[in-house]
């Protein structure tokens, strides 16, 4: 005998086209404040990443990762997050972290190599950005596993790439969350590439989408530069988590429009064609056209949002810059709740030799 | 011969093993198109083809665990993990199965197969990409462990690590990539695995190093007003005992330095080996010059942990006092 026993779909959403033009039927019918604020957030964050990599280049800072082109996803997510829930980055997420409400000032001391940068403290909790990548997904797991163990209405949500996918971490995570009907929300930035390693190289699967299936975990494709099908999406994800109905992956359909980071050259390995394609799907552009066509936006708003935006970066560069090295100790601090003798003798020889 | 830097010795000898032997390939994240994020396999990809210079899914685990696989099948696989910080999860396979294969297998089966891969603090680099962890492998048994300090070394050594019948992870000193240049010969070469080289003779003091601190090493003795014999140990595992004991036993002072935390770290084996079989010729006890038993900070306070030249310094100096 022989016969078909298990057949899948993977949705794709998308409310808002390049064109600007809406699908009313999934309208989010977000307020108008709302609107503009989103815009708003996307405007600041894209507006700080030019500024992120200027100060890489002109060596104030280290190596720095740009997002640019991602900013709908990294914005919706944090709009969707409420206070109690978990957070989870991984490298790429600077603007959702300002868009959080992270002082771009705590930021920058981390992407000059400044332990403090990581104290992430808000009213969302935020997790230390993951660099091995990937690795944050099953701390997600057990964070949505925890909240629902402890009663809590909350969720935890995690970002990670395509390239992610690949790694062991992702089944782990995965396959806990479904076993356990976990309170997290997994949100993959499929941006094509991992470096040099592009989308379709990195996995025969079709969609990312498709892998949650085989954990049993609800999974969806989403526009990843449509700002109302991401805040949907996400926000009806995490109201699922919340309520303790389960786990969801989703992948965000987008593209890296910037070097992988400022130690990479994506001229090497990538075709500069692409970029033109994807520049007329970008998620600022288009929901600009929706915004004006609703006269919610004016050529006087953007200049005014871009001249706030400078003095706000401005003066958080400023702060950042004020707070000066971090003092010698500090490599010895957090090590343990409580210090160690070994540390008393070394901390002893570091100050020995402070210059 | 052709004045090189390290990196560009370590692609040198790919080159060579790739030509030499078939069944030699190299895989890894984005060392095909891109040529490594170092541009350490830059050209390999276009001169041998995707199926010889393979850009691999992200997965360490699967990198490593594959090329087991291969390498008992009859290929030669060389292995990039991009830093050695995201080898993890890779570590179950070198450690269960890589190092063992001979072993487990009682001698049907071998595993020979190379992972190179980055290492070290002091580029300004991100968390997770700074790491020493030189001490995990050396203390897996049925591991060679190898660390290059000049592109002499680099290219020798590396060619022998994949001539070699057994696992070696190639741990390659990223601060000094490019700032150390050597004339290296263009003819194909291999050096022994297990040999340390005593880099410069001293009757004084000896000082024992690898990879990236040996280049502050050397500094650090320029001027100094005490004979120095420095010795770069090149392979840690298997540790070449006679060199150092040779040394020691003729100096009676020893100064053990690296970047990788002090506690259990290779200056600790330096140090038991001499206690064990030189311990009369000693004149004062052996002192260490390493990292902190700290997660080594992010970069501003990165040249704090990294034993620099002054710490060096002022342990050759108390050794002698001592
Ligand atoms: C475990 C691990 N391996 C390798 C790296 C080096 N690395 C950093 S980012 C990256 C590509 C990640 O691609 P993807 O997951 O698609 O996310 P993206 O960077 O495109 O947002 C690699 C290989 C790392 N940080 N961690």
């Amino acid at each position: 005998m022989k016969k078909t026993i298990k057949q899948f779909k993977v949705e794709y959403v998308q409310v808002l086209d390049e064109k600007g033009k809406v699908d009313s039927k999934l309208d989010p019918k977000l307020s108008v404040s709302e609107l503009k604020a989103l815009y708003k957030k996307m405007h600041l964050i894209r507006q700080y990443d030019r500024k992120g990599l200027a100060l890489q280049r002109t060596g104030k800072t280290g190596t720095y990762v740009q997002y640019t082109g991602q900013e709908a996803g990294e914005v919706a997510l944090t709009h969707c997050l409420k206070k109690g829930d978990w957070f989870f980055p991984g490298y790429r997420e600077t603007g959702a972290l300002i868009a959080l409400g992270v002082p771009i000032s705590k930021l920058l001391l981390y992407w000059a190599g400044d332990e403090r940068g990581m104290n992430l403290h808000s009213d969302v909790r935020v997790f230390p950005i993951a660099i091995p990548v990937g690795s944050q997904t099953p701390h997600c797991t057990g964070a949505g596993w925890a909240l629902k163990l402890q009663g809590k209405k909350n969720a935890a949500i995690v970002t990670f790439g395509d390239g992610a996918t690949s790694r062991g971490d992702f089944h782990s995570g995965l396959n806990f969350a479904g076993v356990y009907s976990t309170n997290s929300v997994f949100f993959c930035q499929n941006n094509q590439f991992a470096i040099s390693t592009a989308r379709a190289r990195q996995t025969m699967a079709e969609t990312i989408a498709q892998k949650g299936i085989a954990y049993g975990v609800d999974s969806v494709q989403v526009d990843g530069n449509d700002i109302l099908g991401l805040v949907s999406v996400i926000g009806s994800a995490l109201k699922k988590a919340r309520a303790g109905k389960g786990p969801t992956l989703i992948e965000a359909f987008t593209y890296r429009m910037c070097d992988h980071t400022t130690s990479d050259d994506a001229k090497k390995y990538r075709d500069p064609k692409d970029l033109k394609v994807w520049a007329v799907r970008d998620p600022l552009l288009r929901f600009q056209k929706y915004l004006k066509g609703r006269k919610l936006w004016s050529e006087s708003w953007e200049k005014k949002l871009e001249s706030e935006h400078a003095v706000l970066i401005d003066q958080e560069v400023k702060k950042w810059e004020e707070i000066g090295k971090p003092p010698i100790d500090q490599i010895f601090a957090h090590v343990f709740a409580e210090s160690i003798p070994q540390f008393d003798e070394q901390l002893e020889d570091a100050k020995r030799f402070l210059k | 011969m052709t004045v090189m830097t390290i990196l560009q010795a370590v692609t040198a000898a790919l080159d060579q093993e790739l030509k030499r032997d078939k069944a030699v390939l190299v895989m890894g994240e984005d060392v095909g198109r891109n040529g490594g994020v170092f541009r350490a396999t830059d050209g390999l990809w276009k001169k041998y083809g995707g199926k010889r210079v393979v850009d691999t899914p992200l997965c360490e685990s699967g990198i490593v665990a594959t090329a087991i696989g291969m390498a008992v099948v009859g290929l030669k696989p060389v292995c990039e993990i991009q830093f050695s910080g995201f080898i993890y999860d890779a570590f179950e396979h070198l450690a269960s199965h890589a190092a063992r294969v001979r072993h487990r297998s009682m001698g049907a089966f071998s595993c020979p197969l190379v992972v190179r891969s980055p290492y070290g603090g002091g580029i300004r680099a991100l968390e997770h990409h700074s790491e020493s962890m030189e001490s995990i492998y050396v203390h897996t048994p049925g591991l060679k462990v190898v660390i290059p300090s000049t592109p002499y070394d680099a290219k020798g050594l590396l060619a022998a690590a994949i001539r070699d019948p057994d696992p070696v992870v190639f741990l390659e000193p990223k601060r000094i990539y490019r700032s150390v240049k050597q004339e290296v010969p263009d003819d194909d070469f291999v050096l022994p695995l297990g040999k340390a080289k005593v880099v410069q003779s001293g009757s004084q003091v000896t000082v024992v190093s690898y990879g990236a601190t040996m280049k502050t090493v050397r500094e650090a003795v320029i001027g100094l007003d005490v004979s120095c014999e420095l010795i770069d140990l090149r392979t840690l595992w298997p540790l070449d005992e006679a060199t150092l004991l040779d040394s020691v036993r003729k100096t009676g002072r020893c100064v053990v330095v690296h970047e990788a935390a002090r506690t259990l770290g290779m200056g600790a084996e330096v140090v038991a080996v001499i206690n064990e079989k030189a311990i009369y010729d000693l004149e004062s006890p052996v002192v260490r010059v390493t990292g902190y038993d700290t997660p080594i900070p992010y970069y501003q306070l990165e040249n704090n942990y990294i034993p620099s030249k002054e710490r060096i310094k002022d342990a050759v100096n108390r050794v002698l006092k001592g």
